[in-house]
């Protein structure tokens, strides 16, 4: 008995190796573990032995049983992980094909150059504030300091309504209006649309947009002035980048000065780009004027500040390299979707 | 303006280096644009002399000359020219010389005689009669100068100078002058400046300018100084080469000796003189007045301008005999007869020449310095400077004495000297001899506590204008940056902004593009949107000096910006666009403006109604505003009468959107269905809601399809209103999942289906209840509107 159960494993461990599906190992589960199957005719012989056989017999049927079993299931996840390669070998993709197109759409080049010189600046502390596009001229250029007879109140600069309201040449007018509510300190930044009678090309623009700071506060310096810009020009166009303020004049500001950045080509060892200069004139800056001040209500001998204006599209061309000033108002979707 | 470097060399020593001369300037505050040097376009052009000269063999107007051009053996050079003579002195191109419009002269044969160069008119190095009077205009140029063969025709004719083009800011009207341009120089390269008060030796024979002319000046407020000056036997004649040359290097055409000289002061003072013949000038006497009504002038550009009383004018005993700052008249003209002359050198109020240079339609070099508002200190040492010249060039005799009708205060001008301040405004720390030692240099004299200003620097009057001349020539590049003191204080965006921002985000999401546009339009828009002609949106507030039509009027409505961009990208072939903008409307608002932002969507190539509705309605969830309904809407003339929905908030009109009407897109070029959304963005921040949490259902929901059969012009919208209201409180909402017209489906009937779900909160729902809300809702839709299920 016990050779014919020998018999009956070995067998069965040779057909079950040798078995190439899943349906041929249900067959062999059949053939030996079946009703009718070797290992239970064993079994149903047992009444046959002796008493003393009977467990011995007993034991090792079941072990052979148990050893069977095991096999299939062994054999029965080789032969499912190979039906598994083989499913996934066919399934393979070529992953250069396109995906499913998706568009996400693009912000506007100024829009996301205004966002991050807003971002720069709030995190410095300065408030955001608005005003009109629509101002008077008090606030527009007299309250600025602008001399009456100040080229840039011509008809030939500016866009008149009336004789007392124009489209604002300058942010600076929501300075002079926050200067009026807002008691110092005061940090605020104004960005927005302004207008210049120029007509449109590669450096001009009738509509384009400045972003300008103020500071006021007591002992407020043209040092903190360039200390803020410094810090500006180094979040906006890397580490590395320099300052240089040179002498200028404004109405609205004593002293004046220009501010030029070290060249973003060459890093100010002179290029096409900067013009053999090394630097790049970027924006207007200066000390509040005494008079600015004390229109508003602020007194002069007591509080000084600064204040500044950048060109959004000067800072966006610099900032993405684009030479011509009517991208921007063409909106061309092969222009935006580039940013 | 340009300022010859060899006429400041006159005043100051400066870098030869033009690099460093130019670096310098534009950090102490004058802007250097540009320079160019003159003369560059001219070379290998020497001197040479006619040696003798014989007629071409086979020509019978060529010349063969023998010239000696200070080399060892003489050129032979063939000339057409036919007024050379042998012993002149003339301008010779030898073999590879440059002249002006790049043209070069090589050695070659003309009719087979070599010529080993070429003799030059005067035309051809660049030059007009202007700047050599006694040339030919037409032959060769036979010099009349200092000079011997082989000598550099640039040294010879003074024609190389460097011209450095200055940026000067509004405050500096001083340095529209060599001279300010000098004074600059000396402090920024801290060298002395060779600058003497101009002196004169008139003759003391008695005579005295008071009886050659009085000077009466009846308008003080326009005229705040006058002075003038006599010269007498006056030789009229070409001014000597280096004032010429000067002139040139500036770009003032030389005219004679006595009008050269008024432009030469001009250019080198910064005060526009004026000269007048003596002899026509009316009962000697000069008046400074208003123009009389209808008064006319002829002025020296031979035009007659008729004057009104808001002009000034110079007038004699009899009429005006000049354009007060702007321009002399024919009349008093100097001329080559001319014996006596005036000289005037007056101070003009700045907005009253700049209202006149426009009334009368004419600029200047004298009315574009007046504009910019001169020191009348200026007056006295600009006429006598003309008299000096006068005396060089021997062209006159000075008259002794000088009239001077002067109302200006020109007393020197105090300021409080103030060092703490000053410190504190640049954020320097220097002392106050360093601060009276950087002032000194410009001439601001510091002494008792007080600066005593220069009078040509009528732009200083506080301490802040000090600490800008002391930051400027201390070095503004020197200050270091500071960090400003101050509480930490924690930034801001405003809530628009930040509306702005999110919109940004869901429109990019969604596949929107944003554009930026003008906010000045064509109010022929008005009529390519189909606005009716009562449309308020009609009443634009528009800008009186517009660059064009096209661009003159502020837009009331974000959408045609939308659609000529959308048009742009069109005409383009770009297939499709989805397109964004947060544009700035404009209505009037007394005599201001009422600005509102619009958020303004467009799109054409893909998509349809619901496409751009669902973009809306998924904008609109996301920014919380709810609950929304749509509400067709055919008053809107831009869209298509039958694809157009208003969205209400409540009872707040949020906005409009849908197709554009063809007719309208067609206007504007688009030749294919657009779509278009405008939201306004107030209305909509005012809907918005905060999120506020609900639990999570723990309670199945059941869900019922109805496919209900109605009229083809029903909404789906008034039987959700039904459903709705009959639902019940288990109702929890209702869906359209599928519209079906056709078979099983009579004509004209549309099949719609609804999915509705029920839950309730605290227990599953039986069918037994969702039944009876099933029916209810059946009956009443049959009631009201005879909706019943499709079978």
């Amino acid at each position: 008995m016990l050779d014919k159960l020998k018999e009956i494993e070995e067998s069965g461990i040779r057909e079950i190796s040798g078995s190439s599906s899943t349906s041929a190992l249900d067959e062999l589960r059949v053939k030996y573990l079946g009703k009718k199957g070797a290992l239970t005719s064993i079994l149903r012989t047992l009444g046959a032995l002796s008493a003393e056989e009977r467990p011995k017999v007993g034991a090792a049927a079941n072990v052979v049983r148990q050893k069977i079993e095991s096999k299939i299931e062994q054999k029965l996840k080789e032969l499912e992980s190979l039906q598994l390669d083989l499913k996934l070998k066919a399934e393979k993709v070529d992953v250069t094909l396109p995906g499913v197109k998706k568009e996400i759409g693009h912000l506007h080049p100024l829009r996301s150059t205004e966002n991050r010189m807003i971002e720069i600046f709030v995190s410095m502390g300065f408030d955001l504030v608005e005003g009109p596009e629509v101002e008077s001229v008090y606030n527009n250029f007299d309250a600025l300091n602008a001399p009456a007879d100040h080229p840039s109140r011509d008809e030939t600069d500016t866009f008149y309504i009336s004789d007392s309201v124009v489209l604002r040449t300058q942010t600076s007018p929501v300075q002079i209006r926050a200067m009026q509510t807002r008691k110092p300190p005061i940090r605020i930044i104004s960005p927005g649309k302004v207008y210049r009678c120029d007509s449109p090309d590669a450096t001009h623009s009738p509509v384009f947009h400045q972003l300008e700071g103020l500071v006021i506060d007591k002992h407020i310096t043209l040092g903190d002035l360039k200390g803020t810009l410094d810090l500006f020009a180094q979040s906006m166009f890397g580490e590395g980048t320099k300052t240089r303020l040179r002498p200028h004049n404004f109405p609205f500001t004593e002293p004046s000065v220009e501010v030029d950045f070290s060249c973003f080509a060459c890093g100010g060892k002179g290029c096409k780009l900067c013009k053999g200069e090394g630097w790049i004139e970027m924006l207007g800056a200066g000390m509040v004027h005494p008079n600015v001040l004390a229109g508003c209500g602020i007194d002069p001998e007591e509080y000084t500040g600064f204040a500044f204006g950048v060109g959004i599209e000067r800072t966006a061309m610099r900032k993405y390299n684009i030479n011509d000033l009517r991208l921007f108002y063409e909106n061309d979707v092969r222009f935006i979707g580039q940013f | 303006m340009k300022v010859s470097l060899n006429w400041l060399k006159d005043y100051v020593r400066f870098p030869a280096d033009l690099h460093e001369y130019t670096e310098g300037m534009t950090m102490s505050g004058t802007k250097v644009e540009g320079w160019e040097k003159t003369g560059e376009d001219i070379e290998n052009v020497v001197v040479g002399k006619v040696l003798a000269m014989e007629r071409h063999p086979d020509s019978d107007h060529l010349w063969i000359c023998s010239i000696d051009a200070g080399s060892e053996r003489p050129l032979q050079i063939v000339t057409g020219a036919q007024n050379v003579r042998t012993g002149d002195l003339v301008p010779v191109c030898l073999d590879g010389a440059q002249l002006p419009g790049g043209k070069t002269i090589k050695a070659g044969k003309l009719r087979g005689v070599l010529s080993e160069g070429m003799l030059c008119s005067i035309g051809e190095l660049g030059l007009t009669l202007h700047d050599f009077p006694y040339a030919a205009e037409d032959g060769i140029f036979i010099l009349k100068e200092d000079c011997k063969p082989g000598d550099d025709i640039h040294d010879v004719l003074m024609l190389c100078d460097t011209l450095v083009d200055f940026e000067l800011t509004f405050n500096r009207p001083d340095c529209l002058a060599l001279l300010g341009i000098a004074r600059e120089t000396a402090a920024t390269f801290r060298t002395p400046l060779n600058y003497k008060e101009p002196v004169i030796a008139p003759k003391k024979d008695g005579d005295d300018v008071s009886k050659y002319v009085t000077v009466k000046v009846e308008n003080t407020t326009l005229c705040p100084r006058y002075t003038a000056r006599a010269v007498k036997n006056v030789k009229i004649a070409p001014s000597p080469l280096w004032l010429r040359a000067r002139l040139r290097a500036c770009g003032v055409r030389p005219i004679n000796n006595i009008v050269d000289i008024t432009n030469y002061v001009m250019l080198e003072y910064g005060q526009p003189m004026h000269a007048f013949d003596h002899e026509f000038i009316k009962s000697k006497s000069i008046v400074v007045r208003n123009a009389h009504e209808n008064e006319t002038i002829v002025t020296l550009d031979s035009t007659e301008r008729k004057l009104d009383p808001s002009v000034l004018v110079i007038a004699d005993g009899e009429r005006a005999i000049a354009l007060a700052g702007v321009m002399g008249g024919e009349n008093s003209e100097i001329n080559e007869n001319t014996r006596t002359v005036i000289f005037e050198s007056a101070n003009f109020n700045r907005e009253n020449i700049r209202f006149t240079s426009r009334a009368v339609g004419l600029r200047t070099d004298s009315s574009k310095r007046f504009e910019k508002g001169l020191p009348p200190y200026n007056c006295l040492p600009a006429v006598n400077r003309a008299c000096q010249l006068v005396e060089e060039l021997g062209c006159g005799e000075v008259v002794d004495g000088v009239i001077d009708v002067c109302s200006a205060d020109i007393a020197p001008y105090k300021v409080v000297l103030d060092p703490q301040r000053i410190n504190q405004i640049l954020g320097t720390s220097l002392s106050e001899k360093e601060i009276s030692d950087i002032l000194a240099l410009i001439d601001f004299k510091a002494e008792g506590g007080f600066v005593t200003v220069p009078p040509y620097r009528t732009d200083i009057v506080n301490t802040a204008d000090l600490a800008e001349e002391v930051g400027r020539l201390y070095g503004v590049d020197k200050i270091e940056g500071t960090r400003f003191e101050g509480r930490a204080a924690e930034g801001h965006i405003t809530p628009g902004k930040q509306l702005c921002n999110l919109l940004g985000e869901y429109c990019t999401g969604l596949g929107y593009s944003e554009i930026y546009t003008y906010s000045f339009i064509s109010p022929l828009w008005f009529d390519k949107l189909r606005l009716a002609a009562d449309d308020e949106r009609r009443d634009a507030i528009k800008i009186r000096n517009p660059l064009g039509d096209e661009t003159s009027i502020m837009r009331t409505t974000a959408l045609p910006s939308m659609l000529s961009c959308m048009a742009l990208n069109y005409s383009r072939h770009n297939l499709e666009a989805k397109l964004f903008e947060t544009a700035t409307v404009f209505r009037k608002k007394g005599e201001m403006s009422d600005e509102r932002k619009i958020l303004c969507l467009g799109s054409y190539g893909k998509g349809d109604f619901f496409e751009i509705k669902g973009d809306l309605e998924a904008i609109l969830d996301a920014l919380g505003v709810k609950p929304l309904t749509f509400v067709k809407c055919a008053a809107e003339h831009s869209y298509h009468p039958g694809r157009c929905a208003e969205i209400f908030c409540g009872e707040t009109r949020i906005g409009v959107f849908g197709q554009i009407h063809p007719l309208c897109a067609r206007e504007f070029g688009i030749e294919c269905e657009a779509y278009a959304a405008e939201i306004e963005l107030d209305a909509l921040a005012a809907c918005r809601t905060e999120p506020q949490y609900a639990p999570i259902p723990v309670f199945p929901a059941s869900e019922r399809d109805l496919a209900l059969v109605m009229d083809e012009d029903a909404e789906a919208g008034d039987v959700i209103a039904v459903i709705s209201k009959n639902g019940g409180k288990a109702l929890e909402g209702v869906s359209v999942f599928d519209v079906y017209r056709g078979k099983g489906v009579d004509e004209g009937k549309k099949s719609v289906a609804f999915r509705l779900t029920f839950r309730l909160p605290d227990k599953t729902l039986s069918d037994e209840d969702v039944d009876r809300a099933i029916s209810k809702i059946l009956r009443k839709l049959e009631e009201g509107s005879g909706i019943t299920l499709r079978s």
